[in-house]
């Protein structure tokens, strides 16, 4: 190798090992020379570090990027996600977000729509922002499908051009954008909860968690275009609807080659009755070891069910088989950002912080005192879930007059 | 068979056809092949409480959680449906750790895909990085990666091989219900309830936690596991495109690292517990009827 991608300027460093506390993967360390040494099989060139440095000691390779030209890609994208031609409320989101961006850039904010008799829901995009709407209706369209979804979007993307393009980061936004990106030579960021237009170089500035929450990254996609990131569901904003906007729905033709698929949907088993979506909850009661037994859950589902939330759990609680997998929230369960989460006998460890603490309010109840989820509570109270929650059902169904 | 003439060739394909279906998965030669990465084990991970920052001084790594559950549905496949498992990676010559963890479990054979040129990929490149491996294995019937992975939880790399592969993927998946000589059908888990898919087969899945209980390596596995070959694959072995592996081959770049804004400690709401959940509702009561409207 020629030069390495990144190194430190041996005459320049003191040792003051500023490096060592920025480095994310531990990469980093100082001899009795003083001089602070990289690991390249640890790093992973963040570049964490050289802004870390005081004294420009660290040099990274830059990749030569010539000055190019991005005027043949225009405006911005939104991917219309539908169920049944139901938009999905995420795309409400990135259309509020998507109109921010398509002002600062000067472009236009477009949705694309594939479905099969979506006409409602083009009309609907156009009320939430979009001021072009692309529409691909198909019977082979009419639900998700990975191949057929990701040839029709990956054709529209190279003939249209966007300059961005935002998907949910959903189940089906993640398993299709990610097939987009590859097939287009784009660059792709996951699961963002901030996006903003660098002023000067025009450049999407796309800011994820990573660690499980507990460092955020800032990453652009400086030579390639479309630029794509997935958007973390209930982040952003929703676009308000309004009945006065105007808007050009634009349907494409797309050739029948591109809506073959090698796989396909047998059946559809949606959540058994009238459990909540947790992704989708505005209020989420979730629940952990404290609770003690699974049928003590019962306790969480009167009090989401009094205030119109949903029940969480924790890994601890999925694990002992107390509720199904599909409410664990975490690391390795879902992701949440509802306005109010009632964590309930959970002490909060690492894993559970990261798929929560982003919600509006936190409310911790814990026996106790020294559970790490204080540490991120807005309200906490020290004390038995088993016996505090009821009351709060009782409390709220008094204040809500139900 | 030597009844066959050329002018039976269509019907010899569909007898053909019915044949294969019925043939059971043995007679094909399963290769199942699993894509895992090492990551730091966060279940380890402290914050320091003065700087708020990630205190990773020691700490160990593991193998991407969720690639547990791959190595492990890989591993049953091939006990019910004979075959193999081959499980690869991309990273540091030390990664090598988790691919015999993953033969300690069961699995057949590691590769190790390692070359400081592939030093700063990003999802694109680590995606096209893999799909070179599998090429270069070249009889994968059925590739099987955990759903993302615990340090960038992109969930990215598993459709990017497929795509780079060009072909179909099932991701999310919680069960597998069948596997046949030539499809697959799985339940794929989505946030309102779950598909059931249909796929052919070679194809790409991505698990999920809820699809097994991965195993603990047995005593024979960890000794095969000490004693097995392990090659390294490097950009040159794959022939990979340099223009599309390591830092040239991203697409994206990290700008900016930052520790998020602390979440200060809120209020502590004391006294008996009648007067603490009284307060409790009356600081939320607005938000619960603005949620509810």
């Amino acid at each position: 190798m020629s030069q390495e991608a990144i190194r430190v300027l041996d005459e320049k460093c003191v040792g003051c090992r500023l490096c060592i506390k920025a480095c994310p993967f531990g990469a980093i360390t100082v001899g009795d020379d003083r001089i602070a040494r990289i690991d390249l099989t640890r790093c992973t060139l963040c570049g964490a570090c050289v802004q870390a440095c005081k004294f420009e000691a660290i040099a990274m390779a830059e990749k030569k990027a010539g000055a190019r030209d991005w005027s043949g890609y225009r405006d911005v994208w939104v991917f219309a996600e539908q169920d049944g031609g139901r938009i999905q409320s995420v795309t409400f989101e990135l259309l509020g977000e998507g109109r921010k961006l398509a002002d600062a850039l000067g472009m236009k904010l477009c949705a694309v729509l594939l479905g099969h008799k979506v006409d409602g829901a083009a009309a609907e995009l156009v009320r939430r922002g979009a001021d072009r709407v692309y529409v691909v209706d198909r019977p082979e369209l009419e639900h998700f499908q990975d191949e057929s979804y990701a040839a029709v979007l990956t054709d529209l993307v190279r003939n249209l051009k966007p300059n961005v393009m935002l998907s949910g980061a959903t189940a089906i936004g993640r398993s299709l954008v990610s097939r987009v990106a590859v097939a287009t030579r784009a660059g792709l960021t996951a699961d963002c909860t901030g996006l903003a237009i660098d002023p000067e170089t025009k450049n999407l500035l796309q800011t994820r968690p990573a660690f499980g929450g507990n460092i955020m990254a800032t990453i652009i996609t400086p030579n390639t275009r479309p630029q794509m990131a997935t958007v973390r569901h209930k982040v952003m904003k929703e676009a308000v609807p309004d009945e006065n906007r105007r808007g050009e729905v634009i349907v494409k033709q797309v050739a029948s080659e591109l809506l073959k698929c090698r796989s396909k949907r047998l059946k559809m088993v949606p959540e058994s009755g009238t459990v909540i979506n947790i992704a989708e909850a505005d209020i989420i009661v979730s629940g952990g070891r404290g609770i003690q037994k699974p049928e003590n859950f019962a306790i969480l589902h009167e009090l989401a069910e009094a205030i119109g939330g949903g029940v969480g759990a924790s890994r601890a609680a999925v694990d002992s088989n107390w509720i199904p997998y599909s409410h664990q929230v975490g690391q390795t369960g879902k992701t949440v950002c509802p306005k109010i989460y009632f964590a309930c006998g959970i002490s909060g460890q690492i894993q559970h912080l990261a798929g929560m603490s982003s919600s509006d309010t936190i409310v911790a109840i814990n026996k106790d005192p020294d559970a790490p989820i204080f540490k991120v509570a807005t309200y906490g109270i020290v004390g038995d879930a088993l016996k505090i929650v009821p009351m709060l059902t009782a409390a709220f169904r008094k204040a809500l007059n139900k | 068979m030597a009844r066959i003439t050329a002018c039976r060739v269509r019907a010899y394909c569909v007898l053909y056809a019915s044949f294969e279906a019925q043939k059971s998965a043995e007679d094909r030669n399963m290769h199942f092949v699993v894509c895992i990465k090492q990551v730091p084990d966060t279940t380890n991970v402290r914050i320091d409480p003065k700087t708020n920052t990630l205190m990773r001084e020691g700490v160990a790594s593991i193998v991407n959680p969720f690639d547990v559950y791959a190595i492990e549905e890989g591993i049953r496949l091939k006990e019910k449906h004979g075959g193999k498992v081959t499980v690869i990676t991309m990273g540091p010559p030390q990664a090598d750790a988790a691919l015999r963890e993953a033969i300690s479990m069961g699995a057949d054979a590691g590769i190790l895909i390692s070359d400081r040129a592939f030093a700063g990929s990003d999802t694109w490149a680590t995606s096209y990085t893999l799909s070179m491996a599998i090429r270069k294995l070249g009889d994968a019937t059925l590739i099987i990666c955990g759903k993302q992975a615990s340090d960038g939880d992109t969930a990215q790399v598993g459709p990017g091989i497929a795509t780079h592969l060009d072909l179909p993927q099932i991701t999310y998946v919680r069960k597998v219900e069948q596997l046949e000589a030539n499809r697959i059908v799985a339940e794929r888990l989505l946030e309102t309830g779950y598909e059931v898919i249909e796929s052919a087969l070679p194809c790409l899945l991505t698990v999920v936690k809820e699809i097994n209980l991965p195993r603990l390596p047995s005593l024979k596995g960890k000794m095969a596991a000490k004693k097995a070959q392990i090659p390294v694959w490097t950009a040159k072995d794959l022939g990979a495109d340099p223009l599309q592996i390591g830092l040239d081959g991203s697409p994206t770049k990290v700008v900016k690292i930052f520790t998020p804004p602390v979440r200060g400690g809120g209020e502590m709401i004391g006294g008996e517990p009648e007067q603490a959940v009284a307060r409790l509702v009356e600081l939320l009561k607005d938000t619960v009827v603005a949620a509810a409207s």
